[in-house]
C-alpha cells in the first residue's frame, strides 16, 4: 500500500518537473501568438536559454544562470522580431532558421567552453524548497509543494498572465493586434510594438524554460537538450486553447504522458522504452484532431 | 571575424571550408555532391507544398519514414536482377514517406489542423520509431549494434567509379527537370501557385479545388522526402542506424526558401548547403572548428535571404500566400 502511494508520488512530482519548462515556454508563446506571432523558433530560445543558464551557473550561481537564461532567450527573440516584424518576413521559415542558428551557436559555444568530451558539469541547481504544512500533504505534497522555485514561478504566471491579457487595458491591445491589426492600428493601437514586445517577452519565458531545463531538471547541458520541447509547447498553446489555464493544464497532461515512462521503467513492463518516447507526441496529435470545431486562433495568426 | 574572436585560425578555417567542399574532384563528387542528393530531392518536394502554400516541416520524419521501408525491403531482394530491386526499394521508400504525411493531410482536411503543428510531432515519432526498429525487428543479425544488416548488393545505387557519388544525383537532376516542366507549362503548376497565392481566391474562380491540391501537395512533398530516405540507404549508408540524416530534412526547408521554390533554384541552393555541410567536416577535422557552426551560417543565410526578398516587395506577396493558407486551414478548424 505505502509502496503504491509512494509510486504515484514519485509519478506525480516528476510529471511536474518535466511539465515545468514546456509550460514556461507555451504561456510565453501564449502571449506571443495572441499578439499574432507564430514563433517556432522558442524551441532554439529554450536551447540558447539552457546553454547560458550553464554559463551563468557556472561563474556565479544558479540564480546568475537563470538571469542570463531569460537574457538569451530574449536576445534571440529580439532578432526574430526584427526580421518577422521590422521586415514582415515569413514568420513559419523566421523561426526555422532561428533553431538552427540557435543549434549552431549553443553547439560550437559549448564546445568552445568546455572541450568536445562536454567533461562532466558540476553545476550549482535550483534545489527543491518544500512549502511549509503544504509539504506534508500525502500524495500532492511531494508532487506540487516540494518543487524547485523555477516550478512556483510557472504556476505564479498562470494568474498573472491571465490578468494581464484578459483585464488590463495593455492584454485588451495586445488581444486585438492579434485577431485584426488594421482595425486595432485604426483605434490607436502601435501594433508593431505590441508584437514585439510580446514576442520578446515570449523568448524571455522561452529563455527560463531552458534555464530551469539544465538547473531544476537535467543538472547539465547537452548539444540539443531541448529535443523538441520547444515545438511541443507550441502544440500545447493550441490544445490550450490560446488560454493561460487550458495551456497550464495542456502541460501538465504532456509532462504526465512523458513521466509515464519512469513509472513503466519501475514497473519492469516487458515493452520497448521508445513507445513511451513517441507516446507523448501521438498523444498529443489524438488531443489536436478531438479539438475539432471546438477552437479558434487569433485571426491574424501568422500574417505579417 | 568571429572565428578569430573564438580563437580559431580563420584562414585555416575558410580554407579548409573550401578545400573539403571544392578542393579536388574527390571532395567536390563525395563530400559535397553526395550531402546534396538528399538536400536538392528533399528540396524539390517542399517546393511543391510551399508552392501550395502547405507548411510541411516534417521532412526528416518522412524521411526516416522511407529510409527505414527502403532498408526492411533492401534486406528481402537479394534475389531479383539489380534494376528491380532499385526500383521496388526507391518505391517502397515514396510509399512510405507518403503514408507516414497521410496523418497529417488527414488532419488537416478533416480537422483543421494546422500542418506545421502536426508534421513537425510526427518528427519525434519517426525518430523514436527509427530507434526502436534498429535495436528491434531491423538489428543486425549478432544483436549487438543499434543498426541494421547492410541491404543486398543488388539494391544497391550503382556508384561514379572511383567516388562515392551515386546514381541518387541523377533521380534529383531529373526530377528538377521535370519539376520545372510541371510548374511552367502545365494546368497543375498554374493551379499549385494559385492556391498558394490565396486558397479562398483560388476556389471562387471555380475551377480550382483549393483543399485538393494543397492536400495532394502536402502529400507529394511527404512521399519525395521518404524517397530521399530511400536513395540515401540505397545510394550511401546502406543500413539504417540513428541519425543517419543529419537534420537533411530541417535544412532542405533552407534550400527550397533560397531556391526560391524554383527547381533549378532548388538544385543550386542544394549543392551550396551540401558544400557548407561537407567543408564543415572538414573544418572540423583539420582547424578544429565544430562543424555545427555551420548552421549559424545557414541560418543567417536564411534569415539574409528573407529580410532581401521584404526589402524588394516591400514585404508583401509571398507572406499572404502563407498568412491565407494558414487561414484557412484555420476557418475549418
Amino acid at each position: 500500500m505505502t509502496e503504491s502511494v509512494e509510486l504515484v508520488g514519485g509519478f506525480l512530482a516528476a510529471a511536474v518537473r518535466v511539465a515545468t519548462p514546456i509550460m514556461l515556454a507555451a504561456t510565453g508563446e501564449t502571449i506571443t501568438q495572441r499578439s499574432g506571432v507564430l514563433n517556432l523558433g522558442i524551441e532554439g530560445m529554450m536551447l540558447a536559454g539552457a546553454l547560458a543558464a550553464t554559463l551563468g551557473a557556472t561563474a556565479v550561481g544558479a540564480w546568475t544562470g537563470v538571469a542570463f537564461g531569460i537574457g538569451a532567450g530574449m536576445l534571440l527573440a529580439a532578432v526574430f522580431a526584427l526580421v518577422v516584424i521590422g521586415a514582415r518576413a515569413d514568420q513559419v521559415i523566421a523561426g526555422t532558421a532561428i533553431t538552427l542558428g540557435a543549434v549552431g551557436l549553443t553547439g560550437t559555444i559549448y564546445r568552445q567552453a568546455y572541450g568536445a568530451g562536454g567533461a562532466g558539469l558540476d553545476l550549482p541547481t535550483l534545489a527543491p524548497i518544500a512549502l511549509p504544512g503544504l509539504a506534508s500533504i500525502p500524495l500532492l505534497g511531494p508532487a506540487l509543494f516540494t518543487q524547485p522555485a523555477s516550478t512556483y514561478l510557472g504556476f505564479l504566471a498562470v494568474p498573472v498572465v491571465w490578468w494581464l491579457l484578459f483585464r488590463t487595458r495593455a492584454g485588451l491591445a495586445l488581444r486585438a493586434t492579434g485577431e485584426s491589426a488594421e482595425v486595432a492600428r485604426a483605434s490607436g493601437v502601435p501594433t508593431r510594438r505590441v508584437r514585439a514586445v510580446a514576442t520578446i517577452v515570449g523568448g524571455a519565458f522561452a529563455g527560463l524554460a531552458g534555464a530551469t531545463l539544465v538547473l531544476a531538471q537535467v543538472g547539465s547541458f547537452a548539444e540539443r537538450m531541448t529535443a523538441g520541447r520547444g515545438y511541443v509547447a507550441i502544440a500545447i498553446v493550441v490544445l490550450g486553447r490560446w488560454h493561460p489555464v487550458g495551456v497550464a493544464v495542456a502541460a501538465l497532461a504532456f509532462g504526465a504522458a512523458m513521466a509515464l515512462q519512469f513509472l513503466f521503467q519501475t514497473l519492469e513492463l516487458d515493452l520497448p522504452y521508445q513507445l513511451f518516447l513517441m507516446l507523448p507526441y501521438v498523444l498529443a496529435l489524438l488531443a489536436l484532431a478531438g479539438m475539432v470545431g471546438r477552437v479558434r486562433a487569433p485571426a491574424d495568426l501568422a500574417k505579417p | 571575424m568571429g572565428l578569430e574572436l573564438a580563437g580559431y585560425d580563420a584562414g585555416r578555417a575558410l580554407g579548409a571550408l573550401w578545400s573539403g567542399a571544392f578542393g579536388s574532384w574527390y571532395a567536390l563528387t563525395s563530400a559535397t555532391l553526395v550531402r546534396s542528393v538528399p538536400l536538392v530531392v528533399i528540396g524539390l518536394g517542399l517546393a511543391i507544398s510551399f508552392r501550395a502554400g502547405a507548411f510541411n516541416i516534417g521532412a526528416e520524419g518522412q524521411f526516416y519514414a522511407g529510409a527505414i521501408a527502403a532498408t526492411w525491403l533492401g534486406l528481402h531482394v537479394g534475389s531479383l536482377p539489380s534494376p528491380l530491386a532499385v526500383a521496388a526499394v526507391l518505391s517502397v521508400a515514396f510509399l512510405a514517406g507518403a503514408l507516414w504525411i497521410a496523418v497529417p493531410v488527414l488532419l488537416r482536411v478533416r480537422y483543421g489542423v494546422l500542418e506545421v503543428i502536426s508534421t513537425l510531432l510526427l518528427n519525434f515519432v519517426a525518430e523514436a520509431t527509427t530507434s526502436l526498429v534498429v535495436q528491434g525487428p531491423l538489428q543486425e543479425r549478432q544483436g549487438i549494434y543499434p543498426q541494421s544488416d547492410a541491404i543486398a548488393e543488388v539494391a544497391r545505387l550503382p556508384l561514379l567509379p572511383g567516388t562515392r557519388l551515386h546514381a541518387g544525383i541523377l533521380i534529383a537532376l531529373t526530377g528538377a527537370a521535370l519539376l520545372h516542366h510541371l510548374f511552367s507549362r502545365t494546368l497543375w503548376g498554374f493551379q499549385l501557385r494559385a492556391v498558394g497565392l490565396g486558397q479562398r481566391a483560388a476556389e471562387l474562380s471555380g475551377r480550382i479545388d483549393g483543399r485538393r491540391t494543397a492536400a495532394a501537395a502536402l502529400a507529394i512533398s511527404g512521399a519525395v522526402a521518404g524517397l530521399a530516405g530511400g536513395i540515401e540507404v540505397a545510394g550511401v549508408s546502406y543500413a539504417l542506424f540513428q541519425n543517419l540524416s543529419p537534420g537533411y530534412g530541417f535544412t532542405a526547408i533552407a534550400v527550397a526558401l533560397l531556391g526560391r521554390l524554383h527547381p533549378l533554384g532548388v538544385v543550386v541552393a542544394g549543392i551550396l548547403f551540401g558544400a557548407l555541410e561537407a567543408g564543415a567536416s572538414a573544418m572540423q577535422r583539420e582547424a578544429g572548428v565544430p562543424a555545427v557552426a555551420v548552421y549559424v551560417v545557414e541560418a543567417v543565410v536564411i534569415l539574409v535571404v528573407l529580410l532581401a526578398e521584404s526589402i524588394r516587395r516591400g514585404g508583401m506577396a509571398g507572406v499572404a500566400a502563407i498568412g491565407s493558407a494558414t487561414g484557412t486551414a484555420r476557418a475549418r478548424g
